[in-house]
């Protein structure tokens, strides 16, 4: 069973982000870049479906700038066994993304579609479901436990209320939640290895998707400050700050 | 027309869906309110006596007992073509289902709305909370998850509207809900409740999730966690406030051996007033709380439960 795993360059979950002072954007000059962390959580399912005999072969794919590269690197270091980047300038949100994805999963015909829930950046959570439906395939969005079996998925989703249990037959899209699994570190000689497995570039305009955007970013501001800083001594100060000043518990 | 998406448990709303319900007469129109669901009269007629709410659509099924996002989509295309604005809210039902819909209508999908600027505009969160952008659509339809802190909710009662009924599409058959193991709780739900309090990897271990139990008794409070305890394991999933977890802007959220990463501030810094408690003088979560205390919190939630009375 192929497998086809999405994964987005996104600025590092570390980095405190800035925003520009022409109100345009976030600053992503010179900052540190990463594979999207709900991503890697979707590369190591893979990944685990295959040491499991399950998946036969992982295709990682990335849509985006030519630096994307790394990341698709990065993707084969963990155990993708080839890369495909559809390479763009262009500012692609989620419905271009999912178009792109769909392009691909229908040249490459998988059996399974695996990544992350949202990424980190724009926080749209979109592209999965996105995907699913254009594919008209069925979905698992924010799955913590996946076991295939006779052409079916069966996923435990995180749900507002504690979680639901799935069943779907393939092909299907699966995103991931943070507690699927903990991925890896790529070893250095996976690393090195990485470096020789095939990356395949195509253009938007090869696969025949618009990807031009349909929101328009008016402004970028920071969020208004909280302030914060203030200290009690103990408890018995906190209840009574809690009472009188804050007049919010009886 | 605006279509609301209700979230609801067939015999009544989801508090988010009175929320989404004010976003929509935020953006001006008439609004109709969905109500997928089975044997879920009582939920749609919740839904028509909502302030605001022109008319409320019920399809029912058996198959819509536990709906996935395919059938829900599938009916909602269906009924698209009346409306301008398709909102859900952007909880995990909202989520699930919201961008099957927008990719079936071939339109962008604007998520987490936090304000309305205008029927095209919209304001909305990014990078966990650290940068708000206000984005247009040029779509002819836009679909919208709506962040249930960012509207107060719509009054339950005041409309006085009818209950229609439509069609509901069959089941695809690709995908079933073979079961939900929900967190049995006799407190408020996290996402509405006025008072929270949350644990984070200082509580140790679930077994001391008990000591919250009975101040949060004391507070009618819900109870949260960071994710690092629900990652270690001492609480289920929906415990979890932050950016990939539960948004909530209570009156009072009180912070309990929790650092304060950027992912679980986004999860909360909306709340009125914040008290943290924690060992580490140095937490980052101190620097948004109101009421700061530092200090053992094994000693300090006994002394806090005593002095509530």
């Amino acid at each position: 069973m192929k497998v086809l795993v999405a994964i987005k360059r996104v600025v590092d979950f570390n980095v405190k982000v800035r925003v520009k002072a022409d109100g345009s954007g976030v600053d992503t000059a010179n900052v540190k870049m990463s594979m999207n962390p709900f991503d890697e959580i979707a590369v190591e399912e893979a990944v685990r479906l295959k040491e499991k005999g399950v998946a036969t072969e992982i295709v990682a794919v990335s849509c985006g700038v030519a630096a994307c590269q790394e990341t698709l690197r990065t993707a084969l270091a963990i155990g993708a066994d080839r890369a495909i980047l559809v390479e763009t300038d262009v500012e692609l949100q989620p419905l271009a993304v999912a178009k792109l994805l769909k392009a691909i999963a229908v040249k490459e015909a998988p059996k399974l579609v695996i990544m992350g829930k949202q990424a980190i950046d724009d926080d749209a959570n979109q592209t999965g479901q996105m995907l699913a439906a254009l594919l008209d395939w069925p979905q698992a969005t924010f799955a913590s436990k996946v076991d295939i079996a006779d052409n079916t998925a069966t996923v435990k989703r995180e749900i507002d209320g504690g979680l639901e249990t799935l069943a779907m037959a393939l092909p299907a899209v699966i995103t991931t939640d943070l507690r699927l699994n903990e991925p890896r570190y790529a070893t250095l000689p996976n690393i090195m290895k990485a470096k020789k497995k095939p990356l395949d570039i195509v253009k938007p305009d090869a696969l025949g998707v618009d990807v031009s955007p349909r929101l328009k970013t008016l402004k970028v501001v920071e969020p208004p400050k909280r302030k914060g800083g203030g200290r009690v001594a103990d408890a018995k100060e906190l209840v009574a700050k809690l009472r009188n000043e804050a007049k919010i518990i009886p | 027309m605006i279509l609301v998406i209700a979230e609801h448990d067939n015999t009544a709303l989801k508090s988010a869906t009175l929320n989404t319900i004010a976003a929509a007469q935020k953006i001006g129109g008439e609004i109709h309110v969905l109500v997928a669901g089975h044997n879920a009269g009582a939920a749609s007629k919740a839904a028509s006596q909502v302030s605001g709410v022109a008319k409320a659509l019920q399809a029912d099924a058996p198959h819509f007992a536990a709906p996935t996002a395919e059938s829900v989509a599938t009916l909602a295309v269906g009924v698209a073509p009346a409306y301008t604005h398709i909102l859900l809210p952007a909880s995990g039902f909202g989520k699930n289902i919201a961008p099957r819909i927008a990719a079936l209508l071939d339109v962008a999908q604007i998520s987490d709305i936090i304000a309305v600027e205008s029927a095209d505009t919209f304001v909305r969160p990014i990078y966990a909370g650290n940068a708000f952008a206000t984005v247009q659509s040029k779509d002819a339809k836009k679909v919208i998850t709506v962040r249930a802190t960012g509207f107060d909710a719509a009054a339950s009662t005041g409309g006085s509207s009818v209950v229609d009924s439509v069609a509901a599409p069959p089941d695809s058959g690709r995908a079933k809900v073979l079961g939900q193991e929900l967190t049995k709780s006799d407190r408020p739900e996290l996402t509405s409740a006025r008072i929270v309090i949350s644990g984070g990897r200082g509580m140790q271990n679930g077994e001391n999730f008990k000591l919250l139990e009975t101040l949060a008794d004391k507070l009618h409070a819900a109870i949260g966690a960071s994710r690092a305890a629900v990652d270690a394991g001492y609480v289920p999933n929906d415990y979890q406030v932050g950016q990939t977890g539960k948004i909530v802007a209570p009156d009072l959220y009180i912070a309990i051996g929790i650092s304060g990463a950027i992912q679980h501030l986004a999860g909360m810094k909306d709340s009125k007033v914040i008290v943290a408690i924690n060992k580490d003088p140095e937490a980052p979560i101190f620097q948004i709380a109101d009421y700061g205390l530092v200090g053992d919190l094994f000693e300090i939630i006994p002394q806090l439960t005593a002095e509530l009375g």
